[in-house]
C-alpha cells in the first residue's frame, strides 16, 4: 500500500569508514492540519443543521355566528394579554378590560403561570390580543409564550375599541408615546 | 537477575490516517451543505421553541418584510401550480398577461409578487434577473375591502387542489401586527386556518414549564 519509507538510516551495518549521509525524516506533523480539519467539519455540522428554519404551528379557529358553534369562555378562567407598543404587555385577568394591568416581557411569564395554578385547568384559556403597535415579533413571542407555560387553550383575536383605549390610557400615564 | 527491558515505544502516532477521516467528513459535510440560495428579502424571523423543521415543498409562501409589505410566493419545485395560479389570477383579474411574462413568473425560482394586480404585468414583464433591485409596495391587505392576498390565497387553493399544501408565514421582527392580522383575514375568507410561522429554533428557558416537560419525557421536541 501507499506508505511512506520513514526509517532514518539504522539497519544496515555499514563498514567502518563509509560515512552516514544523514538522511532527512519525510514525516511531517500533521496534527495541526486534523485540527484544522476537525475544526471545519464541527462549523460545517453546526451551520447545516442549525440554519433550517422552524415552523410554529398556529391553528385558528373558523370565524362563526352560530352561538352553540362557539366555544364557551368562563369568566373566572379567562386570561387576557394585550401586548403593545415598546414591548410592553398588559394583561387583565376575567372579562373586564377595565382592569387593565401593566407589565413587560419579563414579568408576564409570572402573570400568566400565577393565574394558571388559580385556575381550572380544564377552563384556564389566554386570550392574545396584539394591538396595532405591536409587531409581528411581540405576536409570535406571545404564541411561543404558551408552548413555553404549557397553556393547552389559548387564541389569536383582533382587540377591541375599548382596550384600546384603556392601552392608550395606560400608556399616557406611564409617558409612552 | 536483570529486569524485563521493556522498550521504550515512540508516542509518535502516524496522524495520516486520522487527517484521511477527517478530511473525507469535511468534504463530505461541504458537499451534503444545502447554501440557502441569498433570499431577495431580507427577513428577520422571530426565534421559538418549537423544533419542527418547516417543511419546503408544496408552499404557500407569505412574507411580511419590516415594513409589514406583503409578498405572495410558492415553492420552487412547485411549477405546475405556480402556472396554474399565474393562469387563474390572469384570467380572473383581466391582467392580459401574455405567455412569455407569465413564464417570467413561473421560471423564475425565487419570484415572488409584492404589487397589486394592477402592476403585475409590467413587474412580470422584466426578466427575472432584472427583479432584484426592484422595491415593490406590497400586496394590499390591510383594509378588508382590497384585500389582493384573498384572491392569490384563492388562486393558489385551486391549483393546490387535491395535493397537501403548506402555507408558510415568514414575517420579520419588526412587521406590525396589522399586516399579519390582514393575512390572516384573507386566510380565514378561503377556509385556511392551518399556518406554520417560519421561525428560528432556540432552547426552552430553564426553569419554564416547558423545560420540566422536556426534562421529564427526556427530549427535546416541542412540536
Amino acid at each position: 500500500m501507499a506508505e511512506m519509507d520513514t526509517s532514518s538510516g539504522g539497519g544496515h551495518k555499514k563498514g567502518p569508514g563509509v560515512k552516514k549521509s544523514k538522511k532527512l525524516s519525510t514525516r511531517v506533523d500533521l496534527t495541526p492540519m486534523v485540527d484544522l480539519g476537525f475544526l471545519l467539519i464541527t462549523f460545517f455540522i453546526f451551520t447545516t443543521t442549525m440554519s433550517q428554519p422552524t415552523a410554529m404551528k398556529l391553528n385558528l379557529p373558523k370565524d362563526t355566528d352560530k352561538p352553540d358553534e362557539q366555544n364557551k369562555l368562563k369568566e373566572s378562567a379567562a386570561f387576557t394579554v394585550m401586548p403593545a407598543k415598546d414591548d410592553k404587555v398588559y394583561y387583565y385577568e376575567g372579562l373586564d378590560p377595565s382592569k387593565i394591568q401593566a407589565s413587560d416581557w419579563k414579568t408576564i411569564r409570572d402573570a400568566i403561570l400565577d393565574k394558571k395554578r388559580r385556575t381550572d385547568p380544564n377552563d384556564f384559556m389566554v386570550i392574545i390580543k396584539p394591538d396595532a403597535d405591536a409587531t409581528y415579533k411581540n405576536t409570535v413571542d406571545m404564541l411561543d409564550e404558551m408552548k413555553i407555560d404549557d397553556v393547552k387553550r389559548y387564541a389569536l383575536v383582533d382587540i377591541t375599541p375599548v382596550e384600546y383605549s384603556f392601552i392608550q390610557k395606560t400608556e399616557q400615564a406611564n409617558g409612552i408615546k | 537477575m536483570g529486569r524485563a527491558k521493556i522498550p521504550r515505544k515512540s508516542t509518535n502516532i502516524d496522524m495520516t490516517a486520522m487527517c484521511d477521516v477527517a478530511f473525507l467528513l469535511l468534504s463530505f459535510f461541504i458537499l451534503v451543505a444545502k447554501f440557502k440560495p441569498p433570499d431577495a428579502l431580507a427577513v428577520i424571523t422571530p426565534t421559538s421553541v418549537y423544533t419542527k423543521v418547516a417543511p419546503d415543498a408544496n408552499i404557500i409562501l407569505i412574507t411580511m418584510d419590516k415594513d409589514g409589505k406583503v409578498y405572495f410566493g410558492i415553492s420552487d419545485k412547485n411549477t405546475g401550480e405556480k402556472k396554474d395560479i399565474i393562469d387563474m389570477v390572469s384570467t380572473a383579474k383581466n391582467l392580459g398577461l401574455t405567455d412569455a411574462e407569465k413564464k417570467n413568473f413561473i421560471n423564475n425560482p425565487a419570484a415572488y409578487i409584492g404589487v397589486p394586480f394592477s402592476q403585475v404585468k409590467s413587474l412580470l414583464d422584466k426578466a427575472p434577473d432584472q427583479w432584484k433591485g426592484i422595491v415593490m409596495p406590497g400586496i394590499p391587505t390591510q383594509d378588508s375591502t382590497n384585500n389582493e392576498l384573498r384572491d392569490w390565497i384563492q388562486a393558489a387553493v385551486a391549483a393546490f387542489q387535491g395535493e397537501k399544501m403548506f402555507i408558510e408565514i415568514k414575517g420579520d421582527n419588526a412587521a406590525k401586527y396589522p399586516a399579519f392580522s390582514g393575512v390572516i383575514w384573507a386566510m380565514k375568507r378561503n377556509d385556511q386556518l392551518k399556518f406554520q410561522l417560519i421561525t428560528s429554533p432556540m432552547a426552552a428557558p430553564p426553569g419554564s414549564e416547558l423545560d420540566k416537560i422536556q426534562a421529564k419525557t427526556g427530549s427535546k421536541t416541542a412540536e
